[in-house]
């Protein structure tokens, strides 16, 4: 019981910490849109990436850049409704 | 030092060494037992029994007598034989009730746990604060029941009345003077008709109080209440008014004939209030009742406590009446039994004398097991069992025993059960009780309501006999229902104010911290604004502990909520023009804020300033006082920034400093001191100039606390950038010296620690040679405790500053001085010998010459009957060993050596230590090679002192030794290493970890000085003994030899010792196998392949621990080997373990993921991530859990490495097309 709860209050802490971890209620709608914000995240940290990837697709690293931060907000689109 | 004074103390010591009349010491050669042959008939466990040579039989009867059989011939009989044998107790059983059995032996402990029993009188004033009616919460939509913050006001201005009146009335009747024809003015008038009931109540209690020929005070306020009343009562009233005046004295009251005896009982005739101390039972207020306290008729005292009156249960009533031709009759219902209140049933109260609440002359009763049935019930239902259940506890919690049924109870009543319930698990529950409990209660809180849980919580939080542990659970319930219930808690916030403030001036520090956070939580929970208006009444309050703790509680809301939001009340409340008690309560918080939240004051400090600037001046003495000190605190808590903020009020201090005289001087003085430090040189030094003159008059004060201010202002004007060396030399030092450095000062302890503090702080300033010339005589002063202040200050100058400042004269009177002071020394004290350790480490090569008398002093005081002096005579050695070096005395260090070596023998294992210190001292400086005594002769009289229990001793031996083994290990001989070997496995058994540490060290040690087959072998059977802890430190100390003497010499063997088919074996196996790739690191990568058909069985085994201590292998080969090209190894590794991950058990899922985790270092997170992501969305939840675990873990330690790896999404908008471009 005790282990339960302080597992439970460790998990509450992580969470509060890193958005992108999970737990068992953690829906594929969720994890997809963190795992891609991340990757987006991780295309603007690495500037090498960013330019590979400017050259690509022929546009500027800056507008690039901002794409990438624009999409963050719904990168997989809407949340599927909630079905009861 | 001559050697004949060595002869000497060496004969002395033979001579005490020979008195011990212990056999197995031999004395000529100090060795215990000089032959290698064991005696078949000896004891060996010397520490419990003596060896040989005494008689084992002494004691005994050694022979069976013939005649004089007691058993056989009985004193007292009547010479007749018995056919039947007597039997009866033994003399112990039948003497036990003989003695004196008052003696309780829990009683100093039951005590000492109460709280009240150590408050100071001042703190015990909590208890006359009562826990006021609920009040109105301002925010709410409808408002509530309770009383308005208007209401609350008129009361206060009632009892701040009643204050002055009273107040009046004893100065009067001090003078002497008559009360009769004095009208005195009310300062109440009129206007509040309107007042309400309980006004009405509280001018009635003032006149009965006031009883005797004080009715005239109020006359006029009463005529005044009647003139509403109508006109034809009016001019009765009149007359009767007419009537009253005129008469002197009640007496004529009664002779009155027509008039309706409405006789003022004098306070006499009345029972004391109980209530007033008590927090339950306000009577006829609305003040909440503990619901259960109405429930359980009190019996009055004056019956007395015992069993004879105790009410008849139903039972014994059975019993007692007749059972045919009768009904038991139903009460009508409706019919409630009547309960008077506890204060009219008692007429006059039992005197409290004695332990158990009755004084006088007693009856024994015997113990009734009814009555003791009654005290402690063994299990509450629906509770369970309890770890105690107190007889106060029954006030509260007695609803829970008394067996109605819940089914016919409403909704409310089963809350308040369930609510009870709970707090009696959390209060008097076991553990996981309490946890369970205070979670329910935490969870429902809201279900529950504030109103409930609070009537029920504060009350036991008020009781008398409370203890820490239950204050602090009770306090804990209130800190987590707080969170949940939010707004709604704020018709109670002052009744939590009332039993929280009294934490905040509690003794215990997490008291105050705990009480610090309830009140933070409950203002961030009820707001700023109902935060002012609760307390706002207590502000200006008739008793000065309330305003105390009042502003106390102001200063923490002050810190929650922040110092800007709570800076206009406070200045309003500091300009109060009503009350003086409302300005110094408002300063008073201010004093309390820079305390409470230190230099966070910084960006509010011109506010702050500002806002009791004005108090300065005010008219009231007590509030200039304490705005003095309310700005010391403000630029101590600032310092070294901020003196713009001062500069405002810096003239009205000045001149305040310069006018006010005695306790007001204190406070200023005090300040100017405070803000002295924060100003640039050049003012500095200006004031200080100015201030000392008051200072130094005020040298002269017989004022404790002046004194201590004035200490404190010279050492923070010393310490100031501008004050010159040369101004303090001339003008405060002497002054100074003829003020504080006498005898007198030295007994007070607080004093003492102040003119230490004070001269140390000077010295910083004009040099250790200024003070250390002026003080240096007082070492060989006739008072002991002057000795120690003197010599403990010199301490902490040269401590700090050196002894180059030191001259050659003055050297000489100064070791003089100390050896003086060390030799004289009634009571061993710390003091001294840390004095003397640092005088002599200051003064370096420079005591050379006075080294031989310091070690014929040492040498004599080893000799002493006193084994504290002998104690510190050996840790004298240890602290100066270092400086006879530099000095090169190694010849005096070696008689040392040889003198230190043979107390040896000494039975106290506190000397025994130091002395071991001391030896261990002097071969870490002279080095191991020019030891005296020669190692060899050493070391194996160490070895059985290993076996000494005592922790000082154990670690003083096993560091001397492990030195020994470190440097010299060729000394001696490899069997007298491997006995150490096995005096040292003991070691490991030690509670402190000092001494295991030490312990494995040495077995490293040892195994590189006569290699590791030997030790290891020892170490490998010591695997299989029963304790854990043994176990655990053998693995260490095998990880340790492997470590010195590289892993392949060990890991064969290891591996060998695994095949030993038993549990204990195998797994201590392992667990040395993790520590020794924990500390061999990379090295592991030669012995991963070695390893792995090992861990594979380990990995697969059917025991829990066993896979748990084989995947904390895992984890540290893998740590040790990321990127050294083991991958395949690692990855057949996880295969092995990926299975264990449904483990539930908390260590073994734990070292699981951990092994997992270190894999996924040595192999990148891509391979690991494969086996994940199978989990993460499985329909079963146990399987979901550890895989967002692992996916958790790896997400946090390395996230940007998992990009490239996240597997392929197959709908359009989830593709991650970035990562195709291709250029």
């Amino acid at each position: 019981m005790a282990d339960k709860l302080r597992a439970t209050q460790q998990l509450e802490q992580l969470q509060a910490r890193y958005v992108g971890t999970g737990h068992a209620d953690t829906t594929k709608y969720e994890w997809i849109s963190n795992l891609h914000r991340d990757t987006l995240a991780s295309y603007i940290g690495h500037p090498q990436m960013l330019e590979y990837m400017a050259v690509g697709t022929g546009e500027p690293m800056a507008k690039l850049r901002t794409k990438f931060v624009e999409r963050m907000i719904q990168p997989v689109g809407k949340p599927p409704e909630k079905e009861d | 030092m001559a050697d004949a004074d060595f002869d000497e103390v060496r004969r002395l010591q033979q001579e005490r060494n020979s008195l011990k009349k212990s056999k197995t010491f031999d004395p000529s050669t100090q060795r215990t037992d000089n032959s290698t042959k064991v005696a078949l008939t000896d004891t060996f466990d010397t520490t419990l029994y003596d060896r040989t040579g005494v008689d084992k039989f002494a004691g005994y009867n050694t022979t069976v007598g013939g005649d004089d059989d007691e058993d056989m011939d009985m004193q007292d009989g009547d010479g007749t034989r018995r056919l039947v044998g007597q039997y009866t107790a033994t003399k112990e059983m039948m003497n036990e009730f003989a003695q004196d059995d008052d003696f309780d032996p829990m009683a100093a402990h039951t005590k000492g746990n109460q709280i009240a029993e150590r408050e100071t009188d001042y703190q015990k004033r909590r208890f006359a604060r009562k826990l006021s009616p609920t009040r109105k919460d301002g925010f709410a939509e409808d408002n509530g029941e309770g009383r308005s913050y208007k209401e609350v006001m008129q009361e206060r201005e009632l009892e701040r009345e009643e204050e002055r009146v009273r107040r009046r009335i004893e100065d009067k009747l001090k003078s002497g003077e008559s009360m009769d024809d004095i009208q005195h003015e009310a300062t109440l008038k009129a206007e509040d008709k309107e007042k309400d009931s309980s006004a009405e109540g509280t001018r009635k209690r003032v006149c009965e109080y006031l009883s005797l020929g004080v009715e005239e005070l109020l006359t006029p306020l009463k005529k005044k209440r009647w003139d509403v009343a109508g006109d034809a009562s009016t001019a009765a009233t009149e007359e009767d008014d007419g009537a009253k005046k005129s008469r002197s004295s009640r007496w004529d009251v009664a002779g009155a004939p027509d008039a309706t005896p409405v006789v003022k009982r004098s306070r006499w005739d009345q029972a004391p209030s109980l209530t007033a101390a008590t927090p339950v039972g306000n009577q006829g207020l609305v003040t909440p009742i503990h619901p259960s306290s109405s429930a359980v008729p009190q019996m009055p005292l004056t019956f007395g406590l015992g069993d004879r009156n105790a009410a008849l249960s139903d039972e014994e009533l059975d019993e007692m009446l007749p059972k045919e031709g009768y009904v038991i009759l139903q009460p009508p219902p409706g019919y409630a039994p009547i309960r008077q209140p506890a204060r009219k049933l008692m007429q006059t109260p039992a005197p409290m004398a004695s332990a158990s609440g009755i004084g006088g002359f007693m009856m024994q009763e015997p113990e009734n097991a009814r009555q003791i049935g009654k005290q402690m019930p063994t299990d509450i239902p629906g509770v369970g069992d309890l770890q105690f259940f107190k007889a106060e506890d029954m006030q509260y919690f007695g609803k829970l025993v008394d067996g109605a049924d819940e089914n016919q109870m409403t909704v409310d009543e089963l809350k308040e059960r369930k609510i009870m319930r709970l707090l009696l698990k959390v209060k008097n529950g076991t553990p996981p009780m309490r946890k369970t409990a205070l979670r329910q209660l935490t969870d429902n809180a809201r279900q529950f309501g504030a109103g409930p849980l609070f009537n029920q919580i504060l009350p036991l939080l008020m009781e008398k006999t409370l203890e820490d542990q239950e204050r602090h659970l009770l306090v804990k319930v209130i800190d987590r229902i707080l969170y949940k219930l939010d707004d709604l808690v704020r018709p109670y916030t002052h009744k939590i104010l009332v039993v929280i403030e009294p934490l905040l001036i509690d003794q215990d520090y997490y008291a105050r911290v705990e009480g610090r956070e309830i009140i933070s939580n409950l203002s961030k929970a009820a707001g700023l604004a109902h935060m002012i208006s609760t307390m706002r009444p207590d502000i200006d309050h008739v008793d000065e502990y309330v305003r105390n703790t009042t502003a106390r509680a102001f200063a923490v809301v002050a810190s929650a909520l922040g110092i800007p939001a709570l800076l206009p009340f406070l200045r309003a409340v500091c300009r109060s023009k009503k009350s003086w008690q409302a300005r110094h309560t408002g300063v008073k918080i201010v004093q309390q804020i820079p305390i409470l939240m230190g230099c966070a004051i910084l960006p509010h400090l011109k506010g702050l300033v500002e806002c009791i600037g004005p108090n300065l001046e005010d008219e009231q003495a007590k509030v200039r006082t304490v705005t003095s000190l309310a700005i010391a605190a403000l630029a101590e808590a600032a310092h070294p920034y901020g003196i713009e903020s001062f500069d405002s009020i810096l003239q009205p201090l000045w001149t305040g400093a310069k006018k006010q005289r005695g306790k007001g001087l204190a406070g200023f003085l005090k300040a100017v001191g405070y803000v002295i430090p924060l100003m640039d040189e050049e003012y500095a030094n200006y004031y200080t100039g100015e201030v000392m003159g008051i200072v130094l008059r005020e040298f002269q004060s017989p004022d404790e606390e002046m004194k201590k201010v004035v200490l404190k202002v010279v050492s923070q004007c010393a310490g100031t950038e501008g004050v010159t060396a040369a101004y303090l030399k001339e003008h405060v030092l002497p002054e100074f010296f003829k003020a504080f450095w006498i005898r007198r000062m030295a007994l007070d302890k607080r004093n003492y620690r102040q003119v230490v503090e004070t001269t140390v702080d000077l010295a910083q300033k004009v040099g250790c040679g200024e003070i250390v010339e002026r003080i240096v005589d007082h070492l060989k002063d006739e008072s002991e405790p002057y000795r120690k202040m003197t010599l403990e200050s010199v301490e902490k100058v040269i401590a700090s500053l050196g002894a180059a400042d030191i001259g050659e004269r003055l050297e000489e009177r100064l070791v003089d001085g100390v050896l003086y002071a060390f030799q004289e020394q009634s009571i061993e004290d710390i003091v001294m010998l840390n004095g003397f350790g640092t005088v002599v480490n200051a003064l370096g090569t420079r005591t050379k010459p006075y080294l031989p008398q310091i070690v014929s002093t040492i040498l004599w005081r080893l000799n002493n009957k006193s084994s504290a002096v002998r104690q510190q005579s050996a840790d004298l050695i240890s602290r100066i060993a270092v400086v006879m070096k530099q000095c090169g005395e190694d010849a005096l260090m070696g008689k040392l050596g040889i003198v230190l070596y043979e107390y040896l023998g000494e039975e106290y294992p506190e000397v025994l230590g130091s002395i071991l210190g001391a030896l261990r001292s002097i071969v870490t400086v002279v080095g191991i090679n020019s030891m005296q005594p020669p190692i060899k002769d050493l070391l194996p009289r160490l070895t059985p002192i290993l076996r000494n229990r005592h922790e000082k001793v154990q670690e003083n031996t096993i560091d001397l030794v492990g030195r020994i083994a470190d440097r010299g290990a060729e000394f001696v001989s490899a069997r007298e290493w491997m006995r150490i070997c096995f005096e040292l496995l003991d070691m490991l058994k030690a509670h402190k970890k000092g001494i295991r540490r030490a312990a494995n060290n040495t077995f490293g040690f040892i195994a590189k000085a006569i290699g590791p087959q030997d030790v290891l072998a020892t170490l490998l059977n010591n695997l299989r003994v029963q304790e854990r802890q043994s176990r655990v430190c053998t693995a260490v100390a095998i990880g340790i030899v492997a470590e010195t003497c590289a892993p392949f010499t060990v890991l064969p063997a290891l591996m060998n010792e695994y095949r030993v088919p038993e549990l204990n074996v195998q797994n201590g196996v392992l667990k040395a196998m993790s520590f020794l790739f924990e500390y061999i690191g990379e090295m592991a990568k030669d012995y991963v392949y070695a390893i792995t058909p090992l861990l594979e069985d380990a990995l697969i085994d059917r025991d829990q621990v066993h896979r748990q201590t084989a995947a904390s292998v895992v984890k540290h080969i893998a740590l040790g080997v990321v990127g050294l090209g083991c991958e395949d190894a690692m990855m057949h590794l996880l295969n092995l373990i990926f299975p264990n991950i449904f483990e539930t058990s908390p260590h073994v899922i734990d070292r699981i993921i951990e092994a997992i985790d270190a894999i996924r270092m040595a192999i990148g997170p891509g391979l690991v991530m494969n086996y994940v992501w199978a989990g993460l969305f499985h329909p079963a939840r146990k399987v979901r859990t550890p895989y967002w675990r692992l996916y958790n873990n790896a997400y946090v330690q390395s996230a940007d490495a998992l990009v490239p790896y996240y597997p392929n999404l197959d709908e359009e908008r989830l593709v991650r097309h970035e990562l195709y471009i291709v250029v």
